[in-house]
């Protein structure tokens, strides 16, 4: 299975993660300030930047660029909770 | 105490700018979460433009019938063509679908974080073709005025915007710079002494907001400003830059606010273990910056109010909290202690959990999913230690306070681990 490198800068903290794991199932396990809401894509509580390697993420969803547009999201942000890891090296912050 | 507000009148603000909201005076508690000893208002205003009239907001369904009637004293509703929605809790919002159903000519205007709210408070077919999404730079033209919008959310809810209508220099605030205070003589310079309401709501609906409540005085402070009509309490229409200048006060960091990072160490202890664990964390965290670049704190929950410890918290960087199991629990003072930190935002900071326990070790997990919950980071596994701490457990607890402080400078070593490793 493809994996992938995700850090989270605000912790230190690389992890190894399966291709197809989505930002929201390694962040919490590792203790990142990504923070979290409602977890349906919808209240934009973990609005996340993406530092690089924005290309090795899922493009959103219809209901996900709704909502980065509604909460008026700057560029290279995404819902951790809706954002899926497809391969690479990837780095994020909290927003 | 009387006042022309005393009839289901509308009250004039400023030229072309009335209040039409409604009094609630009996009201004793407002969200759960405050006491209102007087009551509070639900403030709305008509502005009358050369080509039309403006709504801002509503009031609560079950006083509708006294908004409609303040509105009918000052407008037709087909001269109505727009309605801005400066918040979209029910309070304000409450006749909303009514008037949209009598002023069928107005467009809604509300900022794009309302969105979802719309579509979880009304039936959707009420709005269809109705709703206009605005934000900082929009503007609605009634004619010979506008009224121009800035997009300020969490203040205190995500859809709250102010609206400001340059031509009376009148800012229409929301609940931001609000308070609840009912006074039938409805401006700052007429009604009864309500300075302690307007910090108590402060500190109860925009306090954990402050870094936004920070963001929209930037962005209003400059504005001229004659009257700032909020969605409850008194219209301050008498030196309206105080109640600016006191939220930039409330809002501000404390002291030593730009100085040394503060790890603060909470604990409770029975038998003395779950202390001596808290002195080996704090030593822990001592360590980590001998030059003083952290300011570690140690207190014993048992000591304390919960009330000033949120304080220290508020301004503090990092927490960790010490308690032992029992019954498969925390204790009840630490309960207490995070329970009243949603008055705060701790968004972001580092906490942490240790504790010693009998038999089964539960309140070290459960204060972690505790600040998770809260949105702080929580990097380190806390420690636990069965009964009497053995020097290995007084050595993870260094550890642990030496880490945390080490991620508070951003010297902690850098991390790579496999997900599986997780689970």
């Amino acid at each position: 299975m493809p994996r992938a490198n995700v850090t989270f800068q605000d912790i230190g903290v690389t992890v190894t993660v399966p291709a197809g794991t989505r930002l929201i199932e390694v962040s919490e396990k590792v203790g990142a300030g990504i923070t979290y809401g409602c977890r349906e894509g919808e209240c934009c509580t973990c609005l996340t930047r993406i530092v690089s390697g924005h290309e090795h993420l899922a493009a959103p969803s219809v209901l996900e660029s709704q909502v980065l547009k509604d909460n008026l999201a700057p560029r290279r942000h995404r819902l951790a909770c809706q954002a899926q890891i497809l391969g690479g090296n990837i780095v994020v912050q909290p927003a | 105490m009387s006042a022309a507000a005393d009839l289901d009148r509308a009250v004039s603000v400023a030229p072309g700018v009335h209040w039409i909201g409604a009094f609630d005076p009996d009201l004793r508690n407002f969200d759960i979460i405050l006491r209102t000893a007087n009551g509070t208002s639900y403030n709305a205003y008509a502005v009358r433009g050369s080509h039309g009239v403006a709504i801002i907001d509503t009031v609560k369904l079950n006083f509708s019938e006294t908004f409609f009637r303040r509105l009918e004293s000052v407008a037709d509703y087909d001269e109505i063509t727009t309605i801005v929605l400066n918040h979209l809790e029910p309070d304000h919002s409450g006749a909303l679908p009514e008037l949209l159903r009598r002023a069928p000519g107005a467009s809604l205007l509300v900022s794009p974080q309302a969105r979802l709210m719309l579509q979880g408070l009304f039936d959707p077919s009420a709005l269809e073709g109705r709703v206009v999404f605005v934000g900082s730079g929009d503007s609605a033209d009634l004619g010979d005025r506008q009224l121009e919008f800035f997009n300020t959310p969490y203040l205190h809810w995500p859809d709250t915007q102010c609206t400001w209508l340059a031509a009376a220099g009148v800012l229409f605030s929301a609940d931001f710079l609000g308070c609840h205070f009912c006074d039938t003589r409805l401006f700052n310079d007429a009604v009864g002494d309500f300075r302690f309401s307007f910090d108590y709501y402060y500190r109860h609906i925009m306090r954990p907001f402050r870094a936004y409540v920070r963001t929209a005085l930037d962005l209003i402070e400059s504005l001229p400003l004659q009257i700032i009509a909020p969605g409850h309490g008194p219209i301050l229409r008498q030196d309206p830059r105080d109640y600016v200048c006191r939220y930039r006060a409330l809002s501000a960091p404390g002291l030593h606010g730009a100085g040394p990072k503060t790890l603060l160490v909470f604990y409770i202890s029975a038998y003395g273990a779950t202390r001596r664990m808290a002195e080996a964390v704090a030593a822990g965290a001592e360590s980590a910056a001998s030059g003083g670049e952290v300011r570690v704190s140690l207190y014993d929950l048992e000591g304390g109010h919960a009330q000033p410890f949120v304080d220290l918290i508020e301004e503090a960087d990092a927490l960790v909290f010490g308690s032992p199991t029992i019954n498969g629990d925390a204790v009840k003072p630490v309960w207490d202690l995070l329970s009243s930190l949603t008055m705060v935002d701790v968004k972001g900071k580092i906490g942490a959990a240790f504790g010693s326990y009998g038999w089964s070790g539960e309140a070290v997990p459960m204060i972690e999913d505790r600040l998770r919950r809260l949105k702080l980071r929580v990097p380190l596994s806390g420690v636990k230690a069965r009964l009497t701490p053995t020097v290995d457990d007084f050595t993870a607890c260094h550890d642990l306070g030496h880490q945390v402080a080490l991620h508070l400078l951003g010297r902690a070593s850098p991390r790579a681990i496999d997900m599986a490793s997780l689970d």
